[in-house]
């Protein structure tokens, strides 16, 4: 498209605000970094309406183009799955300013620039089209996260900074030196490019595992997972929402991005391998969130149980087990982040996470309440809420590719009803135990403006589902084009009837109208 | 008959010279209140000489019958030897004064073993390459216990000159194999007789070489000196022992192991393999339980020589051209932190070494902090720093060299090494305040620390420049 640069200007304005930020007092700081992520959530609007949806539309929009760095290039440039992350991105970050509004008393001009660096470098990963411009912003993330849950973290969070920063790193480095060898053998260091290139099949398999080893650690999927929990429960509760929020995202996006294009064979012969990886975490996970006694723990594992139902997703190799792989990516960040919001609102008043400690505050705390228990509802898949149309979506792709996978992982959602709604019950039901916890006010205006927009996107998401599935079609269709090959016959042998009466198409689902198109999906709308 | 032309290719080498000697006469005679003065003369005389090279010096080929090679590889590590040799010359008037040793002949010592490094850089033959080292040697004692009042500082010097001259013993041995069996001290003539296969002779003699030029780069095993001699030194000493004299012998090693030993690529190649390895890793590892500043940033160098051999181990002209980045880059990194370390001086003015001392520095001195956090990030190989960059250039080369094993390895073992860097931020950035250091008592410390870590920071647009030059310079040598 050309034209103005939008991406690298989305990118300038928190940078900018960043390096105020480093320079000013701590009222002053919230402020700009408040108005920097607003300008940043004002642009990505702008970006969401005038990106181009229709069908026949080019791939990559917004593109830039500089090669200013010797071997690699600043090349920017979006498709519709990107399109959504930034969405997510942009929409999260004020919220994130918002909850440290308080919270966050000490070295706030360093907390909020290490926040917009943040931002700076996860809009860069969605945006990057050059491959090592990508790895270069996917590594920068681990220096302003360190140092988030190392200063501003709990009591333990200098185990968790380095935990953090350990494993993710030694994830990543065996990608670089994939990367480089698969840039030596397409000669080019274009993510377009590398994306239609075909790799000879034996080397797929160990640049497969490279880039494996990097966005597991990074999703996380067990058995990689365990620096999650240690990590969100030292993390202040705004670096929770990012690392739940969008970080995690970041492990989805690598695997779209470039394990299933660039290696469908190798995708197609791991499937099992992710399968099993899904499948245990699925049911472990969600078994350790129920015996948690720490709020911010339990939601932790409820993270990575689903994210193992976005793995199982995106592994099915089919529209629906991709798109809902995306859904399953976008409606977790609202969620999880609503949750880890909803667990600061009260750690701000009592500061504990023990679970124990409150009870009933559904009395003292109506409006608290209330949201509380819709983003539980949420997070448990309810109909009409954003979860439920990604894990139907996901499993249903996953159905067609295997029965038990399809079985195991749907046991997830029953198990995360009982850890939710236990939790639920624990904190918001029941008597007043704590004479402290009972005092507690209900929200503040603050708070209430930092959890309406997500709950009215939870709403949105679940409700009208083909905004979000709309601007990602054309590229999941194409993506199945490119898996085509390489993806085994599933077991389910699905037959497709001639549907006779038109009518009868609309009726048969509820949380989204866009399953009706499995005969031909992409085109149907 | 001496050529002028080759008089005028060793024009450096002649303006370091002159000003050595007119600047040690000076000194005899005025003094050491003059120092300051003479401290910025000697730059001036280093500034000189890095604008001579861009005539002759740099692409005049063959001096003096072939001892002498004037090209772009010599050039590009000259330049990079008297910037440092430079910043550790400005930093000492302000550490000596405070320890009373502040003596006229720390710069000219500095200008004189920029000879050596210049001649060592530049040799084509055996002989030039041995009196360059000694002469870079030579100063270099001297430079390490010049504290004289000071027992670590004279221990350092002592230890570093009985194992310097071990060393020196061993390739001086291998020296003598070479030339026994191949009949030629010149780089050219080793590599004609190996070139038609290499006799058991041969093989020891490089051998032999190779151990003497591994202990100058102190690369594992030959590194036991370092940590001490660093820990013992005085700090800008150290800053330049860990800087310009790594990139004179790094080069060194690189132009003997190209041009003369060449055509014998596969056997030196795995003993910089396992070299490269053996000093990643144990630079990594031993580093970690380090308390003292000096002691880690000396195991750090080690480290990095290691994934600097990385690209030598390619050895193809991208593997060179990465080396050199590697070098350009390490060199920025590795002054800036020594220059953080200057800044480490309790109350009462004195130098503190220890780590624990850092405590809580990032509420004390916001801006030394970030500057020491980004070095150590960058040493660390996080992007975007530039730190980054020199390790990506040397695992590429690496990779497109066939040597994916070792790129796997080499990058593993990086993430070992990032541990201890990330110790030091932690305790920057996390631990809770000690004792604030005194405030920053010199601009000039600051000005160049500042410019260190704006290199780091935004060095990928240098990336176009510094990608033409090293590759130029890998040329030369092919």
């Amino acid at each position: 498209m050309g034209g103005f640069p939008i991406l690298s200007l989305m990118m300038a304005v928190p940078m900018a605000g960043a390096i105020a930020c480093l320079f000013s007092g701590a009222q002053t700081a919230r402020w700009i970094a408040l108005a920097a992520t607003l300008a940043d959530l004002v642009l990505g609007i702008v970006l969401w309406a005038k990106f181009d949806q229709s069908g026949r539309a080019v791939t990559w929009q917004f593109t830039e183009y500089a090669p200013i760095f010797g071997k690699f290039a600043w090349a920017l440039g979006i498709d519709g799955i990107a399109l959504m992350l930034i969405a997510l991105t942009v929409f999260l970050m004020p919220i994130c300013i918002g909850a440290s509004w308080v919270a966050i008393d000490k070295r706030v001009g360093e907390y909020m620039a290490a926040f917009l660096l943040m931002e700076v470098l996860m809009i860069g990963v969605f945006t990057a089209q050059d491959i090592y411009l990508f790895y270069v912003m996917f590594e920068a993330g681990l220096i302003p996260m360190y140092l988030i849950i190392g200063i501003w973290g709990g009591a333990d969070r200098i185990y968790a900074s380095y935990k953090f920063f350990l494993y993710t790193l030694l994830g990543s480095v065996l990608m670089l030196i994939a990367m480089m060898w698969m840039v030596h053998e397409a000669g080019s260091t274009s993510i377009p490019v590398l994306m239609g290139y075909d790799f000879p099949v034996h080397a797929q398999t160990w640049l497969w595992l490279a880039f494996f080893a990097s966005f597991a650690v990074k999703m996380p999927m067990w058995p990689v997972h365990t620096w999650l929990p240690d990590a969100h429960v030292q993390a202040p509760t705004a670096g929770s929402v990012i690392l739940a929020g969008v970080l995690l995202k970041m492990g989805g996006y690598g695997f779209i991005r470039f394990s299933l294009p660039m290696f469908p064979e190798a995708s197609a012969q791991f499937a099992p391998l992710v399968f099993g990886l899904s499948m245990v975490a699925v049911v472990y996970t969600s078994l350790v969130a129920l015996v948690q006694s720490d709020m911010k723990k339990l939601i932790a594992y409820s993270s990575v149980a689903h994210m193992a139902i976005v793995t199982v997703g995106l592994f099915a190799l089919n529209t629906h087990g991709i798109e809902g792989a995306m859904m399953v990516m976008l409606g977790h960040g609202l969620v999880s982040g609503a949750l880890f919001l909803c667990v600061g609102v009260i750690y701000d008043r009592l500061h504990t996470r023990e679970i124990s400690r409150y009870g009933g505050l559904s009395i003292n705390m109506p409006k608290y309440a209330a949201l509380f228990l819709l983003f539980t509802m949420a997070s448990v898949g309810l109909p009409g809420t954003s979860n439920f149309v990604g894990e139907f979506l996901a499993l249903m792709g996953v159905y067609k590719a295997s029965s038990w996978v399809a079985l195991v992982s749907t046991t997830g959602i029953i198990l995360g009803a009982a850890y939710m709604l236990y939790l639920y019950r624990r904190v918001c039901y029941g008597d007043q135990l704590n004479a402290d916890a009972a005092a507690m006010p209900d929200l503040s205006a603050r708070e209430l403006w930092l959890l309406a927009p997500i709950a009215a996107g939870v709403l949105w998401m679940g409700v009208y589902p083909e905004s979000f599935l709309s601007p990602m079609r054309a590229d999941i269709v194409s993506l199945e084009a490119r898996l085509a090959r390489a993806v085994p016959a599933g077991d389910a042998q699905i037959k497709i009837g001639a549907p006779k009466p038109a009518a009868a198409h609309d009726t048969h689902e509820s949380g989204g109208h866009e399953q009706a198109a499995h005969a031909a999906p992409g085109e149907a709308h | 008959m001496i050529e002028t032309a080759s008089l005028l290719m060793v024009m450096p080498e002649l303006i370091l010279t002159a000003g050595g000697l007119v600047l040690m006469m000076v000194a005899a005679y005025a003094g050491d209140r003059t120092t300051v003065a003479i401290s910025w003369a000697s730059v001036g005389v280093l500034v000189a000489a890095a604008l001579s090279l861009t005539g002759l010096p740099t692409h005049g080929g063959d001096a003096f019958d072939g001892l002498y090679q004037a090209d772009a590889f010599a050039g590009f590590a000259k330049v990079l030897i008297y910037v440092a040799a430079a910043v550790s010359i400005i930093v000492a008037p302000r550490f000596f004064s405070q320890g009373g040793a502040l003596r006229a002949e720390y710069p000219i010592l500095i200008l004189f073993a920029c000879i050596g490094m210049g001649m060592m850089v530049s040799a084509s033959d055996m002989l030039t390459l041995y009196v360059g080292l000694e002469m870079n040697s030579l100063a270099a004692y001297v430079l390490a216990s010049f504290m004289r009042q000071d027992e670590r500082s004279s221990e350092a010097g002592l230890k570093y000159f009985v194992l310097g001259a071990l060393a020196s013993g061993i390739l001086l041995y291998g020296i003598s194999l070479l030339y026994g069996f191949s009949g030629s001290t010149s780089f050219a003539g080793i590599a004609a007789a190996l070139g038609d296969g290499v006799s058991n002779g041969e093989l020891f003699g490089m051998v032999f070489v190779l151990s003497g030029l591994a202990f100058k780069i102190s690369a594992v095993p030959f590194h036991m000196w370092t940590p001490d001699v660093y820990e013992g030194a005085p700090t800008p000493v150290t800053a330049f022992f860990a800087s310009a004299p790594k990139v004179a012998a790094l080069g060194l090693t690189i132009r003997v192991a190209i041009e003369a030993l060449g055509p014998a690529g596969m056997a030196w190649q795995q003993i910089v393999i396992f070299v490269a390895l053996a000093s990643i890793l144990l630079g990594a590892v031993a580093a970690i339980g380090q308390t003292n500043i000096k002691r880690l940033l000396a195991y750090s160098s080690i480290n990095n020589i290691g994934f600097a051999l990385v690209g030598l181990a390619a050895g193809t002209p991208a593997g060179v051209a990465a080396t050199m980045s590697y070098l350009a880059i390490y060199i920025v990194m590795t002054l800036g932190s020594f220059l953080c370390v200057l800044q480490m001086r309790d109350a009462d003015g004195n130098p503190v070494e220890t780590i624990a001392s850092l405590s809580g520095l990032s509420q004390s001195r916001k801006g030394l902090a970030a500057c020491f956090a980004i070095f150590m990030f960058s040493l660390a190989g996080i992007p975007p720093l530039f730190g980054f960059w020199a390790k990506f250039l040397v695992f590429d080369a690496a990779v497109s060299a066939g040597l994916t094993g070792l790129a796997v390895f080499g990058i593993v073992a990086s993430v070992i090494g990032a541990f201890y860097y990330l110790k030091i931020i932690k305790t920057i950035y996390f631990d809770e305040p000690v004792a604030a250091y005194a405030p920053a008592g010199s601009r000039i410390e600051g000005v160049l620390m500042t410019a260190c870590a704006a290199v780091v920071v935004l060095g990928y647009l240098l990336n176009p420049v510094l990608d033409s030059a090293s590759a130029a310079a890998a040329a030369a040598l092919f």
